[in-house]
């Protein structure tokens, strides 16, 4: 379980985060939302220690993260995996080694099971056959399951996901969707994903945070959502002919 | 303001290179990086050095020739004069400016495509010192390898000038040979050394520290890499004088 406890931020004296607080639960997928500009990555990076916040706690399971010490912390970061938007996969590295990557760097396991672990977490995102290629042979959606892979491989109790699947087509965005709704679930993973997309709310949104201006203004599920009464939420959901249609149905 | 600027950038270098130096990953795990940095700070500038390092000594000869007018002048100085601007000047120097544009320039745009491309982030989300992990290797290669560039340049170049020199009829194969060889100062060459330390050292810091702090996308990291290497120029020819004031 992660407690976020009344977390501020400010850059160059402009406040982008208002005293946000919000519990994410393990084995469930919680989403941040938002338009853009709204402070959810920065809400995102201050929760995994990217962008230390001006006040407030981040609590791992009851350790606090910004308070520990420099081997508390490192030892807490080797349970954090992440997700970035644009995968974040190293270039000069073949698939294969880039998942093998926080093994070799955190781990004194021999190269056979590290091996093992590799092809077991690609088989688990559908790349059992791209070990060895470069990042720039990926198409977007494979980089992004190179990047859970990755993400997966120390047997993560965090996931992080940074807009997963901006950029992709419909079809390969809900299927990221899916494979982080399922890993949620497979692995008891404390999951939270940052997203403006409103399929992905509706198909893995069980718990949601709605961001507006920094400040939180919403908190529930996808089933709750629609029957919301906050009118920012209500712009931010009804925003497009499809979400309208299907309020009005 | 401009000078608070330059010394909260000059704070901001001491805390980038202490962070390089503290807390890091176990030395295993920097050995195949710090023998790839070297094929690529090293090796890969080969050709280069060794281009205009052979240029600069013919030049050199052939300049210093010109300029000899007066009959009572020995020819041999052109081969002295040659060897002394090569191993006091000419190689560590013009080299480390060389060096800075292709590596300085290489490792400010790797570092700042790593850092708009959320490489480094995702470093910082394992765990690892990213400056170390990624700075220090290029550090030591720096300090390894340009040194033996230096070496490399100084003899290219006093053989640069013994081919125009011959060549060109300007001096006598012997009359060069005895030049590079009277008076020969030992110190020199441990003074080039000491040089090519420090631009080495300078150079791949500077870079490495424009390249890190890099932010927004593609036309800032063309900015870094300029910045990198204007920078690096800029230090190393200061710190060429005061080393020149200090150890000459």
């Amino acid at each position: 379980m992660i407690e976020v406890k009344n977390i501020n931020k400010s850059f160059e004296g402009k406040q982008v985060l208002f005293n946000i607080s919000a519990v994410f639960k393990p084995g469930t997928t919680s989403m941040i939302i938002g338009g853009s500009g709204t402070g959810k990555t920065v809400l995102l990076k201050s929760i995994v220690g990217l962008i230390p916040p001006d006040s407030g706690q981040v609590l791992f399971d009851g350790r606090d993260f910004y308070n520990g010490t420099r081997e508390e912390k490192k030892a807490l970061r080797q349970e954090i995996g992440m997700l970035f938007q644009g995968g974040a996969l190293f270039d000069s590295k073949t698939v294969e080694e880039n998942v093998r990557f926080p093994l070799d760097m955190l781990t004194n396991m021999p190269m056979d099971e590290k091996m093992d672990r590799v092809n077991f977490c690609l088989k688990r995102v559908g790349l059992e056959n791209a070990n060895k290629k470069m990042p720039s042979e990926l198409s977007g959606g494979m980089k992004k399951r190179v990047g859970i892979a990755r993400a997966i491989v120390l047997q993560t109790k965090y996931l992080f996901c940074d807009e997963p699947n901006s950029g992709l087509d419909p079809l390969t965005a809900i299927m990221i969707d899916n494979l982080i709704y399922e890993i949620t679930k497979e692995y008891n993973i404390t999951t939270v994903v940052v997203s403006h997309d409103m399929n992905s709310v509706m198909e893995i949104g069980e718990h949601i945070i709605f961001i507006y201006k920094g400040a939180k203004l919403w908190e529930g599920d996808n089933e709750s959502i629609f029957q919301a009464d906050v009118k920012e939420l209500n712009e931010f959901i009804f925003s497009n002919k499809l979400t309208r249609k299907f309020k009005v149905g | 303001m401009l000078k608070f600027n330059l010394l909260r950038i000059f704070g901001e270098y001491l805390v980038f290179l202490w962070r390089a130096f503290t807390n890091r990953e176990p030395l295993r795990i920097y050995w195949k990086l710090y023998i790839d940095e070297c094929l690529l700070i090293g090796i890969d500038s080969l050709t280069i050095v060794a281009i205009t390092s052979t240029f600069i000594g013919a030049v050199t000869a052939v300049q210093t020739a010109y300029n000899l007018v007066s009959p009572l002048i020995p020819l041999y100085i052109i081969g002295l004069i040659v060897r002394d601007m090569t191993i006091l000047e000419l190689a560590p120097t013009v080299t480390a400016i060389v060096f800075a544009g292709k590596v300085g320039s290489n490792i400010a745009g790797q570092l700042g495509t790593m850092r708009i491309t959320e490489q480094i982030d995702a470093l910082e989300v394992m765990g690892i010192n990213s400056i170390s992990f990624l700075v220090l290797p290029k550090i030591l290669a720096g300090i390894t390898m340009y040194p033996l560039l230096v070496i490399l340049a100084a003899f290219l170049s006093i053989v640069g000038g013994y081919i125009a020199g011959t060549v060109g009829g300007l001096i006598t194969p012997d009359e060069y040979i005895y030049g590079i060889r009277a008076d020969f100062i030992e110190f020199n060459v441990a003074f080039a050394l000491i040089k090519s330390f420090v631009f080495a050292f300078l150079i791949t810091t500077i870079s490495a520290f424009q390249g890190y702090h890099t932010r927004g996308g593609a036309l800032e990291v063309g900015i870094a890499s300029t910045k990198a290497v204007t920078n690096s120029c800029i230090a190393l020819l200061l710190a060429d004088y005061l080393l020149a004031e200090l150890l000459v």
